[in-house]
């Protein structure tokens, strides 16, 4: 039976070898680079899609493991004609330097918007029942999975904090 | 990765008989293992993906505790209103660790399974009598920052990584599990996970074939509830020490002190004799260091990683000092 991984809304056929992990077949099969490859050890966030809306890590996850589910990666996300709010906030805020943690970021960020929506605390939240209030640190302690070996973390926060107030 | 062959379980049964195989590991987040395997540390032959057997429910008791599913998220089970509302260490312990990415994929099940990261173990040109029954460890004349000052054995002194399940001792946790003949068995997680001894291999008491189906906490018990991670980053980084709390204090009296603690042993470390020695007396840095004394009586270092002992002895007196501040 032929496994069907939805990706950015179109159907693709899950690859044969299930060695190969969700990354690999987002860039080599499917075609859309934008997803990076760091340390493929899901220590970077480089790689972090949006999976059934949330987010992981694709390289630590294989795509044999996914028929069924729907994948957003950064080009699912917006367009260079018609960018997300993040993705603008980013170039608003030169969030990055040599961008190639940046589709990873914003995926992450993009997600993580979400999990304030529902209130889910992190280890920075004050109180872990009444509500989130955004501030630096809770923005720093959830992207933590998102290294940016240029060191552009100010400008990084800087957007996601615009974004976020907005959407508060 | 090595060539493995790849089967989706659809029921406990057939997972139970898939993984009793030899060479098949189960996968459920993958976050541990497919690293791993990228390392050539693991190398199975056949993975048994047993996500879709259902066991992801967190749902009520009948005696007022909670039943989380195996195969509930880290995430799941850490936002859960009734974890938060009832259980907070545990909801700390877990957002504690690792990163939002790993936890949304990470399964409870596979947490309390996940591997020691001893740089020895991962490297598979180091010796390792984990990895490699024989082979000796590396770590104990060597690099051993991250490693075990409790319990450890002259054949390895690794620590359990995880933060979870040190909430989950403090709170006596048990871990339900399927048996491959069709049984169960419940095991408390304070006797889930082993000390090295002779046989650093058996990091748990699980048996060829069965599998973890849910952990179950008692009733609420209240308290002030504190997870505390000293760490060397503020985010992501394993705990070098950390300690979970359930205190209580009555007429100005320890009535519960169930403490357990990360970073220190092959396992989350829970001595019994610190509740005894806490109960029932007026907190006070003096009985704060007795109870620090019962902890390390037996702690031994290895060089580079003498620090613990001292910053254990700290960490116990912080959070007895913050829970007793927090009761006042």
């Amino acid at each position: 039976m032929a496994q069907t991984i939805s990706v950015n809304g179109t159907p693709h056929n899950a690859p044969e070898d299930p060695r190969v992990t969700l990354l690999d077949f987002l860039r080599q099969d499917v075609g859309l680079t934008g997803t990076k490859k760091g340390c493929d050890h899901g220590q970077c966030g480089a790689c972090t899609v949006i999976v059934n809306g949330v987010r992981i890590n694709s390289c630590l996850t294989l795509a044999a493991m996914h028929d069924g589910d729907e994948v957003t990666t950064i080009e699912g996300l917006g367009t260079p004609d018609e960018p997300s709010a993040l993705q603008n906030a980013f170039v608003e805020h030169d969030g990055y330097q040599c961008g190639y943690c940046t589709p990873g970021q914003i995926c992450s960020a993009t997600a993580m918007l979400s999990e304030i929506a529902n209130g889910w605390p992190s280890d920075a939240s004050e109180d872990l029942e009444s509500g989130i209030e955004i501030s630096g640190e809770e923005i720093r302690e959830r992207m933590s999975g998102n290294l940016c070996r240029c060191g552009a973390y100010a400008n990084i926060v800087a957007a996601i904090r615009d974004v976020a107030e907005q959407s508060a | 990765m090595r060539p493995f062959s790849y089967a989706r379980a659809r029921t406990l049964n057939d997972a139970a008989q898939t993984v009793a195989d030899d060479g098949t590991m189960a996968i459920a987040g993958g976050t541990n293992l497919l690293d791993l395997m990228k390392l050539q540390v693991e190398t199975p032959s056949q993975l048994a993906d047993i996500n879709r057997i259902g066991f992801a429910e967190i749902e009520d008791t009948d005696d007022g505790g909670l039943s989380i599913g195996a195969l509930a998220t880290n995430t799941e089970t850490a936002v859960h209103p009734r974890v938060r509302a009832d259980y907070p260490v545990l909801s700390r312990a877990i957002l504690a660790g690792a990163t939002q990415q790993l936890r949304n994929k990470a399964t409870n099940g596979g947490n309390l399974c996940q591997r020691t990261r001893c740089y020895y173990f991962m490297n598979i040109d180091q010796p390792c009598n984990k990895r490699e029954p024989g082979s000796g460890c590396g770590a104990i004349d060597g690099i051993a920052k991250l490693h075990a000052v409790l319990g450890t054995s002259d054949q390895c002194i690794a620590t359990y990584p995880g933060d979870m399940a040190v909430a989950l001792s403090a709170l006596d946790a048990q871990v339900q599990i399927a048996t491959s003949d069709g049984d169960s068995r419940t095991v408390p997680v304070r006797d889930f996970h082993c000390l090295p001894g002779d046989t650093p291999w058996r990091e748990n008491v699980l048996e060829a074939g069965e599998i973890i189906t849910a952990i179950t906490l008692p009733a609420p018990v209240g308290g002030t509830q504190l997870y505390r991670k000293v760490r060397e980053r503020s985010s992501y980084a394993f705990a070098l020490v950390s300690v979970a709390a359930i205190v209580e204090i009555e007429d100005g009296r320890f009535s519960r002190a169930d403490l357990a603690f990360g970073g220190v042993a092959h396992k989350p470390w829970h001595d019994p004799r610190i509740a005894e020695a806490l109960i029932g007396k007026a907190p006070s840095p003096e009985l704060f260091d007795k109870a620090a004394d019962i902890l390390l009586e037996d702690a031994q270092g290895f060089g580079e990683n003498d620090f613990k002992i001292p910053l254990a002895r700290r960490t116990l007196h912080a959070v007895l000092e913050q829970a007793t501040e927090a009761a006042a």
